[in-house]
């Protein structure tokens, strides 16, 4: 059954395309995710599935309701994790969670037990009286994740989960969501524009500027690559491009200053390649294909290099003031 | 019906909660009505000497003192919605099932409750001051308080649901509460000065309240506000109050919905 609908979504903030025409679906029990850099949309269109924006154009259906004709049944059905903290900083975390319970209408013989059972998964049943201004930024993010829970939803959307956090809390924060797949019957939508945490999807779908460029679940997607990505740096990459094209007749691809190519059984191809290469190599890398491979085949760019650029991070600015619109 | 009822008992609630948490909000409220009544009691008292026969310039400036902490606070929980909305919390109320006329209408509850906590600590004051207060005053009281708050949060929330950042709340503190404040007949009587300033005065929802408050604590003797050559009795500046309430709220409300 598909949990998630989404029809040739479009959305326009005045004269700014944000979305522009995405359809997808996600079937349930699955960990689906939007890969792409800051300002590619994967918000807004969150923003779209959780009722918060209309879209311009398109339908979706999430749970099996329109987001737009029946928004209260979508907002009872589903549950949320924003990229910046939406608790109440001067109340306490039990007083969050009670806050979350009332406004869902969990009666009070269920909502106790299952405030403790939340709290105590995520390890934060003996701080629930401590006020969210003295909480870390993973203390927070947990009990954001326990408070999303708590109507037990059947769809949680996590926008940048673990957006602003170190690696090791970034890893407990996956540890808890894995085992919470395995307790609750759930279907995850998440955005992320980190490569690692996509790793955690079933199927990935990879968005920029506003379109899904391709979708598929990781295995396929790396494969689609075709084989084992060489990487290498030299003093002149320009000409070790040509030569790359002209003797070996491979397509090579450049981001961050190194110079990547796909070859089938690459272990086999790499001693030749270097000593057969006419310009001094600086380093050389032999790997499985990365997400990032992904990325670069697909948008012709590195998912770095287009967060740098300053036109991107102008038109995200743009996007974010929309979004309050 | 009953999904906009509890909206508004959970956000009255959260109200609530929060005015209890944030003891320096509790306790600034309460400063400046005090340091206007000292000052200005002492500075003015002396020199203006009685307002009427029976009532001398501290009786008369009390009872708008005792307003003053439910104007502040109200207005502020109105515009609140701002500080809710910049640091994400407003987010959580949207994406619930809560009724957004219910939101608001909460909220306006909520500040009508503070509002009535702040007025029993004012009326301690009462008898220092030699103002008559029995059992019928503070009965009358409470609805006063209650839709005076409850209007002043109305105007916030208009306010608020349509303002982005905090940016603009000293502006908004000089250009709204401030004059709000001073022409609403808590300093100095609303009728007898300039044309300008009377006419201005009147327009103010304020104006109303504060003059059926007096009303309450010193008699119907120092009703000082006249419209169309009617002077206005409690019942008439309270039905005032509660129109200019409905109808910012209701502004409020289509504000605030039409940001989707």
């Amino acid at each position: 059954m598909d949990v998630i609908e989404a029809n040739n979504l479009v959305k326009r903030f005045g004269e700014l395309e944000a979305v522009g025409g995405v359809s997808f679906s996600v079937k349930e029990g699955e960990i689906f995710g939007f890969l792409g850099p800051n300002g590619a949309g994967k918000t807004t269109v969150i923003n779209i599935l959780c009722t918060l924006l209309r879209p311009t154009a398109g339908q979706a259906k999430v749970n099996g309701y329109d987001v737009i004709k029946e928004c209260n049944k979508v907002r009872q059905s589903i549950g949320l994790i924003f990229q910046e903290s939406t608790l109440d900083d001067y109340l306490t975390a039990e007083q969050n969670l009670r806050f979350h319970g009332y406004a869902y209408g969990i009666p009070g013989n269920v909502l106790e037990p299952r405030l403790k059972e939340l709290l105590e998964m995520v390890e934060l049943w003996d701080r629930r009286k401590g006020k969210i201004t003295t909480y870390s930024g993973g203390m927070k993010r947990r009990l954001e994740i326990a408070r999303g829970l708590l109507h037990c939803p059947r769809v949680l959307f996590l926008d940048e989960p673990t957006l602003g956090l170190d690696p090791q809390t970034r890893r407990l924060i996956w540890d808890y969501i894995h085992d919470l797949m395995k307790r609750e019957n759930l279907t995850i939508f998440m955005t992320t524009h980190y490569m690692e945490e996509a790793e955690n999807c079933d199927r990935v779908a990879i968005i920029d500027h506003g379109q899904i460029a391709v979708m598929d679940t990781l295995e396929a997607l790396k494969d689609s690559v075709g084989g084992d990505v060489i990487s290498f740096r030299t003093e002149n990459n320009e000409k070790a491009m040509r030569v790359v094209k002209e003797q070996y007749k491979l397509n090579p691809s450049i981001g961050d200053g190194v110079i990547k190519f796909t070859v089938p059984r690459g272990e086999e191809f790499l001693p030749g390649f270097v000593s057969g290469f006419p310009l001094q190599l600086l380093s050389v890398g032999l790997a499985r294909p990365t997400l990032e491979d992904v990325f670069l085949r697909v948008t012709g760019r590195s998912i770095r290099e287009q967060q740098a650029d300053p036109l991107d991070a102008m038109k995200q600015m743009v996007r974010r003031r929309g979004r309050h619109r | 019906m009953a999904n906009f009822l509890r909206s508004v008992w959970v956000i009255a609630y959260r109200e609530l909660l929060r005015f209890v948490q944030d003891r320096p909000r509790v306790i600034s409220s309460f400063g400046m009505p005090l340091v206007f009544l000292v000052t200005f009691g002492a500075g003015f008292g002396r020199l203006i000497g009685q307002m009427m026969p029976g009532v001398d310039y501290i009786q008369f400036m009390y009872p708008g003192i005792l307003a003053m902490p439910i104007l502040m606070t109200s207005v502020m929980s109105g515009v609140s919605i701002v500080w809710d909305r910049e640091f994400g919390f407003l987010k959580e109320v949207l994406v619930s099932p809560l009724n957004r006329s219910g939101v608001l209408v909460g909220k306006a509850i909520g500040a009508g409750t503070i509002a009535i906590i702040q007025g029993t600590i004012m009326l301690t004051l009462a008898p220092i001051l030699n103002v008559p207060v029995g059992p019928e005053t503070v009965l009358a009281l409470i609805p006063l308080l209650l839709i005076l708050s409850f209007s002043l949060s109305a105007l916030g929330l208009l306010i608020g649901a349509r303002m982005r950042s905090q940016q603009g709340f000293q502006l908004l503190m000089q250009l709204v509460i401030f004059p709000m404040l001073f022409l609403s007949g808590i300093f100095f009587p609303v009728s007898g000065v300039s044309r300008w300033l009377e006419v201005l005065s009147k327009l103010n929802p304020v104006t109303y309240g504060i003059d059926a408050i007096r009303q309450v604590f010193l008699g119907s003797a120092v009703a000082g506000v006249t419209v169309f050559g009617h002077t206005m009795g409690v019942v008439d500046s309270a039905l005032v109050v509660v129109m200019a309430g409905v109808v910012l709220l209701a502004a409020a409300i289509w504000a605030f919905n039409k940001q989707e």
